[in-house]
């Protein structure tokens, strides 16, 4: 394994220099202002420095390393045109808060950007401030308060979310103090209406849908369901997670929703940086426009500028206007694709994931068979009883076989779930040569459950103690 | 076909006959069937090559002016190595996903380790979160913290003087919760603590203070952890990074957590973003941290290795339960900082600190020989020049603008102050233009 740091740090070495204080010194600062103690980072050349990130990265698997069929996250191939032209010193080099005058290229991707995005979804207004998903369920979330509260409605509590759903949504509910109850879904995979009717009342804020859903499977009732929810006061926030499935043959703003986000991370091909920077786009009806965070990306006559006079705006979720430099490969994404491109996308990720999903399923179940989307869910229940291998040992017996697992364990309905997420940007070749690697696990496991068990062989490391880091929380190395 | 869709027409019709689909249309007979089918094409213009995109988003980018940028206002324009940059652009890097399988993403749970390392080496603090969306970020989950960890408390005590954007994001964060936010006073342009235990009643959970602040002076906090603990509150201190090299540490002042923005090591302007928020606490409160954390531990050959950890306080195990909602994080920003933090090391550190501090103090010198007002001179990189109305502030920017030189207003509406911020960046040429152009202004 590689050191870390300090473990490379020597006194005295030095990396990098300044030029020389070109003007007069200014006296001291109040020395009781001052650190107290020592500031013992690491000391090193920088060749040093190099070779240390060199190394770590060659321990990091990304898109570009292989297939990445993670349900749920859409890892997409991330275009290098967009990479570089996010490194453009036109953007890298400009402050947020330089004047209009001096910010018209950055202004106009922001503006047209939120344009596009609501060409893609049926929406009429938008903003980028949020960085990630889940930032993006907040100030969602947020808008619909703010609505309720505009119009005097106070009592609504509660935030309806499908059992299916990604943690973030309950998590994003209840950090805006909104009660979750959740609904149930039907033998189809689908929301029970008759569980949903039954939970709606005055008190409803609105329901958060993913659709189609984590099984990837398109609610069928999605029209009626956005008609109830109306009726009783509430609004419908669309959960983006799985728009790489309808664009250009469905938009959610046809079908009821009033307030969404985007994962540019994911449907728009910007890179996920080992965890992040993503951007969370959030894009509304016209209803709950007057709330979106100030300032607002416009165009006027003398140009594009930030409208800060939006008197009942919720604030601000972010410091300046989102992450602007992963906005900026979206932008050149969509140009890329364009209306014809993007239902391609959809297309190709739908059918890709149809034909994985009917290849897998002469022996692993899915667990709900049929038409899906972009991504379907495998149940290894009954494969478990048999074998004693579980959902986990055939995802470490991939990282053998040189892929990266599916998403395990979610949604928690599914019993020993994998969740496969192919995208439209993999080859017929790359799906096949995974198929055919899952086959050869799953006849393993009747032969040698063993190996499955010790799994991965192959790896810098093998599976971790995750209790005890949990136990230890040894969590820097001071 | 699309650049990046490599199915051919061939492979298409072969993979919707092995699904026995015979239009690409049926594959959305679901939608149809919802009554949810889009009829038409979406309202774009059709895809383009990477030479026409390629034009169009560099005719962008020379729209914009960066200028000789002395703006700051929360984001300052610092050094980043070239070799943050590279490294920061390694593909395996900047294609990852979060770290889930820890077998195949040791790089990236080493990164953010050793990241972690840094920011508690600069914090003083015992455990650091894997990163926050940005400072403002780090602000309202600091406030979500105190909240969660003080039985039926609803309110957050803060100083006027945090950035307006932090303030914006707590009076957002506040809505609807029934949450409340209390501004303490202000005094010389910091805050006036002597309100601060009538402020800290039951209700209080948190006392929310920053230094460098929004006006760019350094606040003393001395006896002020006593204050607050004393009244049964936490106490979070919101810090630049890179002025942690120098400056006292948040936690020799006292406070239980420390949180701000690493824009300063490693992550340059970027029109606003992705910047970095970080959040660093005591022991005590590490089971209360909102987001990813990574820990070291050993596979079953006992070798070293590191994971995410204390996962049980996180959205996707707890839901509504979970301390915080947030999953994604700004990742590669943090590998920019510890990045950026190995190549300075401490001494380059302090040296950019302290270059930065005497630049803009000459700066401000001359600037007030020139009859411009300020605050006092008790500042690090960044001051205020206050004018008497917007109008004229904004009539200043613009004839320096004319220059290309850049001052910005603070992020809010209308603001009559400019602040001027100057980094080891610039040089003496630079500020000789400024004031120059500042004399002609006037």
């Amino acid at each position: 394994m590689e050191k870390l740091l300090n473990e490379l740090s020597i006194n005295g070495r030095r990396a990098y220099r300044f030029p020389d204080l070109d003007v007069e010194a200014h006296k001291a600062i109040d020395p009781s202002l001052l650190r107290q103690g020592s500031l013992d980072l690491p000391q090193m050349a920088e060749v040093d420095v190099v070779r240390h990130y060199a190394r770590l990265s060659r321990l990091a698997y990304g898109v570009d390393d292989g297939f990445y069929p993670l349900g749920s996250c859409t890892m997409k191939y991330n275009p290098k045109l967009n990479e570089a032209l996010s490194h453009l010193e036109g953007f890298t080099e400009l402050h947020p808060l330089a004047d209009a005058e001096h910010s018209q290229g950055s202004l106009k991707i922001l503006y047209e950007t939120v344009d596009m995005l609501c060409k893609v979804t049926g929406m009429d207004q938008g903003t980028l401030q949020p960085c990630a998903g889940a930032h993006g369920e907040y100030t969602g979330l947020k808008l619909i308060r703010a609505y309720h509260l505009r119009r005097n409605d106070s009592k609504r509590s509660v935030m309806l979310i499908p059992s299916s759903a990604h943690g973030t949504n309950p998590a994003s509910a209840s950090v805006n103090g909104f009660e979750t109850v959740a609904v149930a879904s039907d033998e189809r995979g689908l929301v029970d209406l008759k569980d949903l009717e039954s939970k709606l009342s005055d008190n409803v804020a609105g329901i958060m849908l993913t659709n189609p859903n984590t099984l990837g499977l398109f609610e069928l009732d999605i029209r009626r369901i956005a008609d109830m929810v109306h009726a009783c006061g509430g609004l419908l926030y669309y959960d983006g997670a799985n728009m790489n499935a309808i664009m250009g043959f469905g938009r959610p703003g046809d079908m009821g929703f009033d307030v969404m986000h985007l994962n540019l991370h994911k449907t728009f091909s910007t890179p996920h940086g080992g965890g992040g920077p993503g951007s969370g786009a959030v894009l509304v009806k016209q209803a709950l426009a007057p709330f979106l965070p100030v300032p607002v990306a416009a165009k006027g006559l003398k140009g594009y500028s930030l409208d800060w006079d939006r008197p009942q705006s919720i604030g601000k979720v972010s410091g300046f206007w989102g992450n602007f430099l992963v906005i900026v490969r979206a932008y050149a994404y969509l140009l890329s694709m364009g209306s014809d491109g993007l239902r391609e996308a959809s297309a190709m990720a739908t059918i890709n994931a149809n034909y994985m999903a009917r290849c897998i399923s002469a022996f692993f179940p899915i667990a709900y068979p049929g038409l899906c989307k972009h991504e379907f869910v495998l149940s290894l229940a009954a494969f478990k009883e048999e074998t004693g291998c579980s959902a986990l040992d055939v995802a470490k017996a991939l990282l053998d076989k040189g892929y990266h697992p599916p998403t395990m364990y979610f949604p928690s309905l599914v019993h020993e779930a994998l969740m496969i997420e192919p995208t439209e940007t993999e080859s017929r070749e790359t799906l096949d040569g995974f198929i055919e690697a899952l086959k050869c696990i799953h006849d393993k496991a009747y032969s040698n459950p063993e190996e499955l068990h010790s799994s991965p062989a192959t790896t810098v490391i093998g599976r971790p103690d995750e209790a005890e880091a949990a136990k230890r929380a040894k969590v820097n190395w001071l | 076909m699309h650049s990046y869709i490599p199915a051919t027409s061939e492979d298409k019709r072969a993979l919707l006959s092995s699904i026995g689909i015979e239009r690409e249309e049926d594959a959305f007979g679901d939608l149809e069937r919802a009554g949810a089918l889009l009829e038409g094409p979406l309202d774009l213009p059709k895809g383009r090559s990477e030479l026409e995109v390629s034009a169009i988003v560099r005719s962008a980018s020379n729209l914009n002016k960066p200028g000789i940028c002395f703006i700051g206002g929360g984001a300052q324009d610092h050094a980043v190595s070239s070799v943050t940059s590279a490294i920061t652009s390694l593909p395996s890097f900047v294609t990852a996903y979060t770290p889930y399988q820890p077998e195949i993403s040791q790089g990236v749970l080493q990164a953010i380790f050793e990241y972690q390392s840094i920011i508690c080496t600069l914090t003083g603090m015992d455990v650091s979160n894997a990163s926050l969306y940005d400072g403002p970020s780090s602000v309202v989950e600091a406030a979500s913290l105190a909240i969660s960890a003080k039985r039926k408390s609803s309110k957050i005590v803060v100083s006027p003087t945090i950035l307006p954007q932090s303030m914006m994001c707590l009076n957002a964060w506040a809505l609807g919760t029934g949450n409340t936010i209390q501004v303490l006073g202000e005094k010389d342009g910091r805050c006036d603590f002597s309100g601060l235990e009538g402020a800290l009643d039951d209700s209080a959970a948190m006392l929310i203070v920053q230094s460098p602040n929004r006006y760019g002076l350094l606040e003393s906090f001395d006896g002020l952890a006593d204050r607050v603990h004393e009244k049964g509150s936490l106490l979070a201190i919101y810090s630049d990074a890179l002025s942690l090299a120098s400056l006292r540490s948040p936690a020799e002042w006292g406070a239980d957590l420390a949180i701000g923005d690493t824009q300063s090591l490693g992550l340059g302007l970027g029109f606003g973003g992705p910047y970095c928020g970080y959040m660093a606490s005591r022991q005590a409160l590490m089971r209360k941290m909102p987001g990813r954390i990574i820990g070291q531990t050993e596979d079953s050959q006992g070798r070293r290795c590191f994971v995410l950890t204390l996962q049980a306080r996180e959205q996707h195990i707890k839901r509504e339960r979970a301390t915080s909602n947030i999953c994604s994080n700004e990742a590669l920003c943090c590998l920019a900082t510890a990045v950026q933090s190995a190549m300075l090391g401490p001494e380059g550190m302090k040296e950019a600190f302290s270059l930065s501090y005497h630049k803009a103090h000459w700066l401000y010198e001359r600037l007030m020989a020139l009859g411009l007002k300020s605050m006092d001179e008790g500042f690090w990189d960044e001051f205020p020049l206050v004018f008497e109305s917007h109008k004229k502030a904004r009539a200043f920017q613009k004839a320096l603008g004319m220059k290309g030189i850049l001052v910005g207003f603070p992020a809010e509406k209308e603001s009559s102050m400019l602040m001027v911020a100057v980094t080891e960046k610039r040089t003496r040429e630079d500020m000789e233009a400024f004031l120059q152009a500042a004399k002609e202004a006037l």
